[in-house]
């Protein structure tokens, strides 16, 4: 955590209601999201126990399982799931856009989105995927046949997760701590009621005073999937007593509907407060990333691909681990460059820094490092009275032109000296606008949007022995299918 | 009656287990918690008794299931447990003897079955004829703070190619070869407190230490089935920090030496009010973490909130604010209405600068 967003928190403890550390919102907002809160059984890994979920608040659907431990029972459950879910999923699989490219190709005009309360949200619903998606529709222990495809598409949702900033499938709370400091610590933030209680506290209430009321698991049961230990003795045991005995689930029903309904409540009312801020300039080059990827599933289910193994290969495996990198650099880049608070950080760190442009020496020209003929390399001089730390050489790229690199030659006091290398034109002289004018106020940062580069990783085939060598493709088992749940 | 016991009134103390001992470790600066365990508080009792009870508390579900894995780990002299040995960790091991300690002659005692676990562990160690024996429910001793306690590991077998080993018997699920980062670490924290104890009694009895074996096994149930799976746990790192903390520990002389003489935690003559009186007394170290493993924690953050303590932001809230202790101090700071001491100059300057910068972008 940096020193402005514990300054932030701070801030809102003392004044009893969480601080902005966005100006403008930073995830996709779907017109129609879809919520869905999973609980589970303690001490259970993976055994469901009941999900509110559903794109319309005034309109949830509950489903339960109103005795956990019966497999049967586990599988109607994810059945009925598969119900809600895969017709709203696979409603995004209709309207398509073509993209004019070299080769120009299609992609999906929208996307799902589902949003979960909390990481342990996201985190079960990785589990619900691994735990289904090698099911089958035949064979000893048959599974209605929407039940895989609902495991391989909760695959999907859960890896899009990992991915720094994909919207497919948001924990709620990280979503609001990316725009708000609470007056309470990182860790409290995990619980929605408390974080929400901080953000928008009830009229004349302090934040403090209301996310202490919120603690109370009467008021706003937890968002799951764990549920409270204390109605988990008192009511939910009986409850599934009383249906064991009677065959009804009415009495399991209401006591999870009682834990469910309040969250839900706040999940809708986190999604009306992220509505309020206006969106920043990336999220919809990052929501295109989202539909892509969604785009290309559909049509790998299509063609009737075979769940994702339990074991990435390593080459799999190394090139996922250097995407998940190489988005994480652009994500912070982007959101820097879209949100001057962001930015903040960065000036503090001395990785960034805002000034006005005192000094533009256009005509300068150079014979670049490998070349043999002069091009111009101008010189940009700023005055900024942010507290620089970066050394000769640093690659620094603005807000003003993301694409453009710049090097910084030479920091004397409070006069930063730049080069600028490239996106000037291709004429003797740098284009008209190319550069910064004098008297312009711009922000250069050590910030790359583009990302890195992937390493070159062999081809699957070619994995060397220290390896493992090549891998055998996953192909579906039997064992898989017909794995133990209990 | 000593000091403790007046701490604690005219109620039987509470065991020290693995876990609490971990949390103490954790958080080593804390007295108050070191106090109260020490005494054997009931601290549950307590901080409910002054209007703070715990956040925390376990689903009977988890309990169940916890017991109904344990069971069948050790069901038939832990014939499972002995197949995990063999298969997962290719140890070679013939046959294996199993000793139940839970009670010694039907004394179930503490001092008896730690006796006897000593005893036991004594012979198996100058014996060593090669042959494996698993210790159930076997009692260490462990000197915390100055203060004795005693302790449960799942099981001990020896020996594992001439070693000593903690088992640990977990309800986790590990799901393809993976765990919950969160429940390993705590329980390689736990392992690691029966691995010193262990040591401890080890070197009490002339024998070398290193006998104890660093790796524990680790037992869980395997992917989504109640089957269990074994691994291999280095606990080398948790040993270390461990025995560092432990050392540090103040000791509970130190604290009651501050104490006055008729001081006590007594629910049944004190009234809510006195006892919270008297918690508040003994000086606490609150971090959000607290809240996961101290009954107390509530108590002391709401201590920690009137005191606008840095401390209820987080630890690297506190840590990125350079270590200043109380929230007005950072906003007095930053808005110049409060001087700088000469050691708070610089993050004075920085905070002066954050600042500005922030009203200035939400303006």
């Amino acid at each position: 955590m940096s020193i402005m967003s514990s300054y932030a928190r701070a801030l809102a403890a003392q004044e009893g209601r969480a601080q902005p550390v966005a100006t403008v919102r930073h995830v996709h907002l779907s017109a129609a999201p879809m919520v869905f809160i999973p609980l589970r059984l303690a001490g259970e890994a993976a055994a469901p126990l009941a999900a509110m979920v559903g794109t319309d608040p005034e309109n949830p659907r509950l489903l339960v399982v109103p005795q956990p431990r019966n497999r049967d029972l586990r599988f109607a459950f994810m059945a009925e799931l598969a119900d809600v879910m895969l017709p709203y999923i696979e409603g995004f699989a209709e309207v398509v856009e073509t993209v004019e490219a070299k080769t120009p190709y299609e992609r999906y005009a929208d996307a799902p989105q589902i949003l979960v309360p909390s990481r342990g949200g996201v985190a079960f619903t990785k589990l619900l995927g691994r735990s289904t998606r090698f099911r089958r529709a035949d064979g000893p222990y048959p599974v209605h046949p929407t039940v895989p495809v609902l495991g391989q598409w909760l695959t999907f949702f859960a890896d899009r997760a990992e991915y720094a900033g994909s919207s497919a499938l948001v924990a709620m709370t990280d979503a609001l701590a990316l725009h708000f400091a609470t007056g309470q610590s990182p860790m409290e933030d995990a619980n929605l009621a408390t974080q929400l209680a901080w953000i928008s506290p009830p009229d004349g209430q302090s934040g403090a005073k209301a996310a202490l009321a919120a603690e109370d698991p009467l008021i706003s049961p937890p968002a799951g999937p764990d549920t409270h230990p204390d109605f988990d003795g008192q009511v939910l045991e009986h409850a599934i007593r009383a249906y064991e005995t009677s065959g009804s689930e009415a009495q399991v029903r209401e006591a999870l509907r009682s834990q469910l309904t309040p969250t839900w409540s706040l999940m809708w009312h986190a999604v009306r407060l992220l509505r309020g801020l206006p969106e920043a300039a990336t999220v919809d080059v990052r929501w295109v990333r989202d539909r892509e990827q969604f785009t290309r599933e559909t049509a790998r289910l299509a063609e009737g691909g075979s769940p994702r193994g339990r074991v990435d290969s390593a080459v799999r495996a190394a090139i996922r681990l250097a995407d998940l990198e190489s988005v994480v650099q652009t994500y912070e880049a982007q959101r820097a460059f879209d949100d001057p608070l962001v930015m903040i950080e960065h000036r503090v760190a001395g990785k960034a820094f805002t000034g006005e442009v005192v000094g533009v020496d256009a005509a300068r020209r150079i014979v670049p490092a490998g070349k043999t003929r002069p091009a111009p390399r101008p010189l940009v001089t700023i005055r900024t009275s942010d507290p620089v730390r970066l050394s000769p050489g640093r690659k620094l790229f603005s807000s003003r032109n993301r694409k453009q690199r710049t090097e910084v030659v030479g920091i004397d006091g409070d006069l930063v000296v730049l080069q600028i290398n490239d996106q000037m034109g291709r004429g003797a002289s740098p284009a008209p606008g190319s550069l910064p004018e004098v008297g312009d106020v711009v922000c250069y940062a050590e910030l790359d949007p583009g990302g890195g580069q992937r390493p070159r990783l062999p081809a699957g085939e070619d994995t060397p022995w220290t390896h493992g060598g090549p891998p055998t493709p996953y192909t579906p088992t039997d064992e898989d299918a017909e794995e133990a749940w209990s | 009656m000593n000091r403790l016991d007046t701490l604690r009134g005219p109620v039987a103390p509470l065991d020290h287990n693995a876990r609490t001992i971990a949390a103490l470790a954790v958080n080593p600066g804390c007295d108050r918690r070191a106090l109260l365990d020490a005494a054997g508080v009931d601290k549950q009792k307590t901080a409910a008794y002054v209007g703070h009870p715990a956040p925390f508390g376990q689903s009977p579900f988890a309990i169940t299931r916890a017991a109904s894995f344990d069971a069948l780990v050790k069901a038939n002299g832990c014939a499972h447990l002995l197949r995990l040995l063999r298969e997962t960790l290719g140890l070679s091991i013939s046959e294996a003897a199993y000793a139940d300690i839970s009670d010694v002659g039907g004394n179930d005692s503490h001092q008896m079955r730690h006796t006897r676990t000593r005893a036991l562990l004594k012979r198996a160690a100058a014996g060593g004829d090669g042959s494996c024996t698993l210790f159930d429910h076997p009692l260490l001793k462990l000197t915390v703070a100055g203060h004795e306690v005693y302790l449960e590991p799942s099981i001990i077998a020896f020996q594992i190619e001439g070693r000593f080993h903690v088992v640990e018997i977990k309800s986790f699920a590990v799901v393809d070869d993976q765990a919950d980062a969160g429940q390993v670490a705590a329980a390689a924290r736990q392992s690691a407190v029966y691995v010193h104890a262990l040591r401890e009694l080890f070197a009490a009895e002339g024998l070398d230490p290193e006998r104890v074996s660093h790796d524990v096994v680790l037992v869980c149930p395997k992917d989504f089935a109640n089957h269990p799976t074994a691994t291999l746990l280095d606990v080398r790192q948790q040993l270390a920090a461990l025995r560092r903390q432990l050392s540090r520990l103040t000791r509970i002389d130190r604290i009651l030496e501050e104490l006055p003489a008729d001081f006590t935690f007594d629910l049944e003559t004190q009234s809510p009010d006195e006892v919270g009186k008297a918690v508040g007394s003994v000086g606490a170290r609150f971090a959000p973490e607290c809240l996961s493993s101290c009954e107390m924690a509530l108590f002391c953050r709401a201590e920690a909130r009137g005191d606008g303590s840095t401390d209820l932001l987080g630890r690297t809230a506190r840590d990125a604010l350079g270590g200043l202790e109380s929230i007005p101090a950072v906003l007095g700071l930053a808005d110049e209405s409060r001087p700088p001491s000469p050691e708070q100059l610089e993050i004075a300057e920085q905070l002066r600068y954050v600042r500005r910068l922030y009203t200035e972008a939400i303006a």
